[in-house]
């Protein structure tokens, strides 16, 4: 027999996963001891969480070893993984919404019990572990930190020996992070080993004992949180310094290109957020960032601000000073917008399609890709390739589906494709969301450089760190209401999370 | 320890295969000869005979590739207008009653002009036809962007009510006069008949008109914006709003577009092998055609090839009805064995199979 009693509870060696074009891991190792969190720490696609899908079973590594308790696992499916004892807290949460707590929670047990017992047992755990929650309140009015909690609960009630955490803060505000890391730090004191996956290195600082930080699917360092600042650990992390973006003034001319006044938008669907008297003005020349928790209405207020969902009362949304609220996507193109959705794929882009289709999905009303009622595949083709060159887009051709291209090369191509038509309003949600470090600089200096001719420009994020860097102003979405905006100078972190959790500014200076 | 299974695992493939795309109908065709040819032997009839009589006798003769051709036609008609509906995600499988609504209506125009002559008779019941296969068709859109009445159900029943009401017609108001009282239409004059292309044959000019549609379809799929509409709101319906393409216009647009062409397919074949108005003017070409459109991978050109071929399994059950005295039930039993095999094979586009290698190194004792 293999030796037992291994200092370590898990064990990885030489892990190796490739995806075709991409090494996704290429000989990671990792070693977590009972009771430690452990940070795995990297940029975004840097192949986090490909390491974690193979701990949990749900991706088998090309090669390596995995060892549990100091035996060498084989670990073929996530059920096999529960029964091991680990459990995992995935960043979006499978949970039916029409459905209570105890239900969701139930249909997720591989061994049933009852719904009574199973109801007694999460009020136990949600009290011990400083995790309120009623097991028989409905999902779809609970808040995204309280569905959290949900999953959280679910992986305790397996009594797992290790817990593993996807970028669990992403969706958090400030104020419920703060939360969260009491109850992680209570259950690795009780002998429950942590993983924790996330690229934000204050968080790290606060919360982990070692971290082990991958860079373009290689292990860089195994460290001791304790032995490093955060400087270093972002050196490791990013490789060579970075350059951070040179912003100048901005140059706001005053002249307002896009103002909202009074917007409401009654949400179609049941579960979805109403927006309530939304108003907002953006001028030639600034940057204007909107911060707030994803499902706060961020993609509702996009739809109504780029013409997919169309508004009764079009004075509402102004264009140029003219009414657009009943505008549709393509008159609002051109009279001068262009908008990027949060989801690259499905929505920014057709996966299936080729660059080139998806050169001409928006871009066929403003670049006139259209002849005699024919698609220009010319026109189109020499279009899709100036995006490609402007903005480096890594590609064998033009004519590979959307959905073989990588995120941060995808988001790329969408973002270039619509500052490539000279959009005087530019709307972006998420512009860098798992995106790597070198395509977001690029991404950010772009939106930049489009401000800094005349463009007015909205970057919708849950980013904070992001959006202090670029924007002139910020205000921040909760609930569908939208607070008022501050210019960026005068803000902190801890001051946007107050505006995020729907407290105005005025109201706590007051206090 | 868990024993190693020795079965292959499905696993997905990290793109969509291409080849199989292309492979999946060929190697569903070779299933469903197999499996037709156990059939046969579970009849007692030599397999190899049966499959002559299906596949082969009905090419071997000039008359009988016209034959073909006037099968294939109403089958190709309706197959592209299909392919083009389903590439948008729209699932009209009701073409069968908009084919006898429009059989109907273009058979109502022609007896209206009973022993009339005049070159205006033959374009006012084609129009004809195909405005009443669009009408029994918007129907379906209204109730599908009106209430978001899913399209499969409405469709598929108003084929029921399209198929009694051709009934409730030929016994009532359309009954020939002079029919001793048989369910039957008079028969159309000259003017009302679509024109034979080779004397001695059946073929009509209506297969010209499925060869313009395969054209028209493809040049729209492929170069117009409509066309490019209806493929962006078939792969990913939110990037289609995102780029200001309304789904409920491609909607009305793929609806009415399918039955308009069924229309014209029903009317083609009453003014065409038919000539009269019956009970049953289809042998459900309309169903039929759903598998044309997905044997020939919702192509327009794919659906002209997988036209002909289903048109042959119609031919083929009457041969083999007529020389081996199988029941005409075969015909059906090849459509349905070819639609289940493509959809078996499909799977592959998506999937692979991994045979696991036996006995893991991780567990030696």
């Amino acid at each position: 027999m293999s030796k037992k009693n291994s200092e370590y509870l898990l064990e990885l060696e030489g892990m190796r996963k490739a995806f075709p074009g991409v090494l996704a891991n290429d000989d990671v190792g990792l070693a977590i001891k009972p009771g430690e969190v452990h940070a795995l720490l990297g940029e975004n696609g840097a192949g986090k969480s490909t390491l974690v899908k193979m701990i949990y079973g749900i991706l088998q590594p090309d090669s390596g070893t995995i060892k549990f308790n100091g035996k060498p696992m084989k670990i073929l499916a996530p059920a096999q993984a529960r029964e091991l004892g680990i459990a995992m807290v995935f960043q979006h949460f499978s949970l039916f919404d029409s459905l209570t707590v105890v239900e969701n929670i139930s249909l997720g047990m591989d061994h049933q019990s009852s719904m009574e017992k199973l109801a007694a047992r999460i009020t136990e755990l949600s009290e011990r572990y400083g995790l309120p929650l009623d097991p028989h309140r409905h999902v779809y009015t609970l808040s995204v930190g309280e569905r959290q909690r949900i999953e959280i609960i679910r992986c305790l009630l397996q009594q797992p020996k290790l817990l593993v955490m996807d970028e669990p803060t992403s969706v958090l505000t400030p104020q419920e992070v703060d939360k969260l890391f009491e109850t992680l730090k209570r259950l690795s004191s009780e002998g429950m080993s942590i993983l924790y996956i996330s690229h934000k290195l204050d968080e790290i600082k606060a919360l982990c004992h070692h971290a082990t930080i991958l860079r373009l699917g290689r292990k860089v360092a195994s460290v001791n949180i304790d032995e490093e600042s955060p400087q270093t650990l972002a050196a490791m992390m990013m490789g060579e310094e970075l350059q951070t973006l040179q912003r100048g003034e901005a140059v706001n001319s005053g002249q307002v290109r896009l103002e909202v006044a009074g917007l409401n938008v009654t949400a179609a669907d049941p579960l979805g957020i109403s927006l309530k008297d939304i108003h907002l003005q953006i001028c030639a020349g600034e940057v204007v960032g909107i911060a707030g928790v994803a499902g706060n209405g961020q993609d509702e207020l996009l739809a109504a601000l780029n013409g997919e969902t169309r508004v009764r009362e079009a004075a509402t949304i102004l264009l140029e000073g003219k009414p657009a609220g009943r505008l549709g996507p393509n008159e609002r193109r051109l009279a001068g917008m262009a908008s990027v959705p949060e989801k690259r794929l499905g929505h920014g882009a057709v996966p299936d399609m080729s660059l080139v289709d998806n050169a001409f999905l928006t871009a066929f009303r403003r670049m006139r890709l259209l002849r005699h009622g024919l698609i220009d595949y010319a026109r189109t083709r020499q279009f899709c390739e100036q995006v490609i060159r402007d903005f480096s887009v890594k590609t064998p051709d033009a004519q590979v589906p959307a959905e073989s291209l990588s995120g941060g090369n995808l988001q790329k191509f969408i973002i270039g494709r619509e500052l490539d038509q000279n959009p005087e309003i530019l709307l972006v949600s998420q512009p860098t969301w798992g995106v790597d470090a070198g395509a977001a600089l690029t991404i950010r200096r772009a939106l930049r450089e489009r401000a800094a001719k005349g463009a007015a420009v909205l970057v919708i994020s849950q980013d904070l760190d992001e959006l202090m860097e670029i924007t002139d102003r910020i205000g921040a979405l909760c609930g569908g209401h939208l607070s008022a905006f501050y210019p960026t100078r005068e803000m902190t972190v801890e001051k946007v999370g107050l505006l995020m959790a729907g407290v105005t500014l005025e109201q706590e200076y007051a206090a | 320890m868990r024993p190693e299974s020795l079965l292959p695992v499905f696993v997905k493939r990290p793109l969509p295969s291409r080849a199989m795309v292309y492979l999946s109908p060929l190697l569903a065709l070779t299933l469903t000869l197999l499996a037709g040819s156990v059939l046969f032997l579970t009849m007692s009839v030599p397999p190899l005979q049966a499959m002559y009589a299906f596949f082969i006798e009905p090419l071997s003769s000039v008359y009988g590739l016209t034959e073909l051709a006037v099968k294939a036609t109403p089958l190709v008609l309706i197959g592209v207008a299909l392919a083009l509906g389903f590439r948008a995600g729209v699932w009209n499988i009701g073409a069968e009653g908009q084919l006898i609504i429009g059989g109907l209506c273009g058979g109502a125009v022609a007896l209206y002009f009973y022993e009339q002559e005049g070159f205006y008779i033959l374009p006012l019941i084609l129009l004809a036809g195909i405005i009443g296969g669009m009408l029994w068709a918007a129907i379906v859109a209204f109730l599908r962007t009106r209430f978001n009445a899913n399209e499969i159900l409405t469709s598929l029943m108003l084929s029921y009510v399209a198929s009694l009401l051709i009934n409730l017609m030929v016994h009532g108001p359309l009954k020939d006069p002079e029919g001793f009282n048989f369910p039957e239409s008079r028969l159309f004059s000259e003017s009302a008949m679509l024109p034979i292309l080779f004397e001695g044959t059946r073929l009509h000019l209506g297969a010209v008109f499925a060869l313009l549609v395969v054209a028209a379809g493809w040049l729209m799929l492929s170069r117009s914006l409509s066309g490019f509409q209806i493929k962006a709101m078939g792969s990913a319906s939110a990037a289609a709003e995102h780029a200001g393409f309304s789904s409920n216009r491609i909607i009305w647009m793929t609806l009415l577009l399918g039955g308009g062409v069924a229309g014209l397919a029903g009317t083609i074949e009453v003014a065409g092998p038919i000539g009269q108005l019956l009970p049953t003017i289809s042998p459900g070409y309309g169903f039929t055609a759903i598998i044309v459109a997905y044997v020939g991978r919702l192509h327009p050109l794919g659906s002209l090839l997988a036209g002909l071929l289903l048109a042959l399994t119609y031919l083929g059950g009457e041969t083999a009805q007529i020389n081996l005295g199988l029941p005409v039930a075969v015909t059906g039993v090849f459509q349905g064995l070819l639609l289940f095999f493509l959809l078996a094979c499909d799977v592959f586009i998506h999937y692979q199979l991994q045979w696991r290698r036996s006995g893991s190194s991780g567990e030696a004792a």
